[in-house]
């Protein structure tokens, strides 16, 4: 079977790395045997809701994510918010995990509205944190990556934390949470890129992708040595460096 | 002078130089920061004085990339030209590293060098400019850097406008109008502009870079059209919105002949009236073509001779991690510096068109000088590499994240070698013995304190000198 990924906003979004995550799916759904191929969704482009497998979104700076937030304000949004509803497996990063919730308050002028498919909500911080990050996830064990965000991230009652930050500030710096779960839908703030060392995440996100097309999720093993290697040098360096 | 602050300068001049001294016989370091550091306390106008007693003026380069390799293709040509030059050549670039070696060339009395030659960090380059008041400005490129700083390209820019904006017909500004910040930046400038760029269809990228990051339009924001790019977000440029496109070149060069891993040849229009000049440059890639370009702009402006130009580029030797060859118990070592994304690609894209099939070491710390973050090694092609399958050893202290990254852009397993990975640079050597048989190459590229560390082994082991004995 084909593997189709949608890259959500990959020319206006996609600083510190984010990019790695879409080659990381694409090289283990790959190592599975399955045609894996990947789009970018720009501004302006229609979504084609019935297209993709998994979709993935990353981080922008500010003056993108303000043009993404404008074309996201209609149809294209509302197929979206479906999509995460319907159980389309999709990891959103930083500014993407912003607009896929309720929205974007900055310091001054006007709120950036998300979507409203997580609930959660986003605001400007006073300082920025910056730095590698362990996290303590119940599902996929822990969890490496890197930060650099000013925005601070609360959660509704309608998700779950993705998990506990061990090293790291996390959602806010405040309630000890990184990242937030909904459905099939993983929204965080761990550059690194995330996937690429945490095969885990990956590997449920194309596992959630197979099962939605009614295959069994069971996903033959990869020779994970040099991704194992890479995750246990960065929580080493994490712990060595601290918060 | 004013006796008092004249005093000053000769008490900081002379504090510079006894310090200097002292670091560098008990072997501390390169002495070349700290004794400007306190020389500039004695005398916070040590730099303005200073320039002031350049007969000829100075010449100040900015850019993230290519600074040191160019400010030394400068030198080279003045001093071609029959000039003394004072320059902060230890690559120091700060206000009090530059007034640092400034005391230390020149003589506390009397005449001393004719023309300074200034590479300057781009967040000092504002003070520099001030300090310094140069008669020739070389804005060589700003690209994205290690991406824990955010939004440092704007901030630079937005920090250079007033100083640009502010520049009298008195002062010339050689400006890369490739890059489409640096062009707008001259656009509201008083100065004399000396537009350069490439004009070489031939070696146009296919699409732009991954890791390219001024796409959009600073005016309207609209994103811009290419008709040709050449290195990162440089190219031949346009914004359909608002009609403005790259202005014409004064100087361009338009043709590049690579001649393999050692040299190639530029064909530079606009240097005389109907005549085209031709460079053998002695470093390959596009952007060595961008920095000879650049210094040849400078040049120009400064009317220097071509035979000058012409022979500094041909005999030119790198400076410390920049394409430095060395040879270690008979392997034949290259080592690179690549301080952020474009450098790698640049890089890359240079071993990968002048056909180098010989191994690799790819170094990768992610220390305060290289960037914390290392998620920009997601943003280099290394696809590129990947796809010519070199024996790739991985080092550094992240040399696990450039293992993964090298596997995920299609490097095969056997040619992977993370033996060291993680390890100090002196297990590192140590392994070279049994990873590179004596005879063959290593190409080394690696970030900045990576560089320092391997070079500090190298030192030791006396493979190389100390850098600040060059």
């Amino acid at each position: 079977m084909d593997l189709r990924i949608g890259w959500l906003y990959g020319h206006e979004m996609n600083i510190y790395g984010d990019r790695g995550n879409v080659l990381a799916l694409l090289h283990r759904a790959r190592g599975r045997g399955l045609e894996a191929e990947a789009d970018v969704i720009g501004v302006g482009d229609t979504f084609d809701l019935d297209r993709y497998d998994i979709l993935f979104w990353g981080g922008g700076q500010d003056r993108e994510q303000i043009t993404v937030s404008a074309d996201l304000q209609g149809q294209k949004g509302r197929d979206l918010k479906a999509a995460v509803e319907d159980g389309v497996p999709m990891l959103a990063i930083c500014g993407g995990y912003q607009l896929l919730g309720d929205g974007y308050r900055p310091y001054e002028g006007d709120k950036l509205p998300g979507i409203g498919a997580l609930d959660v909500t986003s605001e400007a911080g006073p300082t920025r944190f910056i730095g590698n990050v362990v996290v303590d996830s119940p599902e996929f064990g822990d969890l490496v990556g890197f930060e650099n965000h000013s925005g601070l991230t609360f959660l509704g009652p309608g998700v779950d934390p993705l998990g506990r930050t061990r090293v790291g500030h996390g959602n806010n710096g405040r309630d000890g949470f990184e990242g937030a779960r909904y459905r099939n839908t993983i929204g965080c703030y761990m550059h690194g890129a995330l996937l690429p060392k945490n095969p885990r995440v990956t590997d449920w996100l194309i596992a959630k992708a197979v099962q939605r097309r009614g295959t069994s999720g069971e996903l033959p093993p990869l020779r994970d040595h040099i991704e194992s290697a890479a995750h246990g040098a960065v929580v080493k360096r994490a712990l060595q460096l601290g918060r | 002078m004013n006796p008092i602050s004249g005093a000053r300068t000769i008490a900081a001049m002379a504090a510079n130089r006894v310090i200097g001294t002292a670091i560098r016989r008990t072997g501390r370091g390169g002495g070349t920061a700290f004794p400007g550091m306190v020389a500039t306390r004695i005398a916070p106008d040590l730099l303005d004085r200073l320039a002031t007693r350049l007969p000829a003026g100075a010449v100040v380069v900015a850019g993230t990339n290519g600074k040191t390799t160019t400010t030394r293709m400068i030198s080279d040509v003045l001093r071609n030209a029959g000039l003394d030059v004072a320059h902060n050549r230890t690559g120091s670039n700060l206000v009090r590293g530059i007034a640092g070696a400034f005391a230390d060339q020149m003589p506390i009395a009397g005449s001393g060098p004719d023309i300074g030659v200034v590479e300057a960090d781009e967040n000092a380059f504002p003070e520099v400019v001030e300090r310094v008041q140069p008669r020739v400005i070389l804005l060589l490129n700003l690209f994205r850097d290690q991406l824990d700083r955010y939004g440092e390209l704007e901030s630079i820019a937005s920090a250079w406008r007033p100083v640009i904006r502010g520049l009298g017909p008195e002062t010339t500004l050689c400006v890369n109008a490739d890059d489409p910040r640096l062009a707008r930046l001259a656009e509201e400038s008083g100065a004399n502009v000396l537009a350069f760029g490439l004009s070489t269809a031939g070696i146009s990228l296919p699409e732009m870079p991954h890791a390219a990051d001024a796409a959009y339009c600073p005016v309207c924001g609209s994103r811009f059209d290419y008709s040709a790019i050449y290195l990162a977000h440089l190219g031949d440029w346009s914004c359909a919105t608002c009609r403005r496109e790259r202005p014409p070149l004064d100087l361009t060069v338009t043709d590049i002949t690579s001649e393999g891993f050692e040299r190639q040849c530029l064909r530079l229009e606009g240097w005389e009236p109907g005549r085209a000049l031709d460079l053998d440059l002695a470093l390959p890639g596009v952007y060595n073509a961008y920095n000879a370009l650049g210094a040849a702009a400078v040049a120009k402006s400064l009317g220097i001779a071509s035979e000058a130009l012409a022979s500094a580029v041909e005999e030119f030797r790198p400076a410390f991690g920049r394409l430095e060859r060395v040879e270690m118990d008979g392997r034949l070592l290259t080592l690179t510096l690549a301080k952020n994304p474009t450098g790698f690609n640049e890089v890359i894209r240079m071993l990968d068109s002048t056909g180098y099939d010989g191994a690799v070491m790819i170094g990768i710390n992610d220390l305060d000088a290289d960037g914390r973050d290392v998620s920009w090694l997601w943003d280099v092609d290394f696809e590129v590499l990947a796809r010519r399958n070199p024996p790739t050893i991985a080092a550094g202290i992240r040399g696990h994240d450039l293992a993964l990254r090298m596997t995920y852009a299609g490097l095969e397993p056997d040619r992977l070698d993370s033996t060291v990975a993680g390890e100090p640079f002196d297990r590192v050597v140590d392994h070279l013995d049994s990873a590179i048989d004596p005879g063959e190459r290593l190409f080394v590229l690696l970030t900045y304190t990576a560089m320092l560390q391997l070079r500090a082994v190298l030192a030791e082991r006396g493979v190389v000198e100390q850098f600040w004995e060059q």
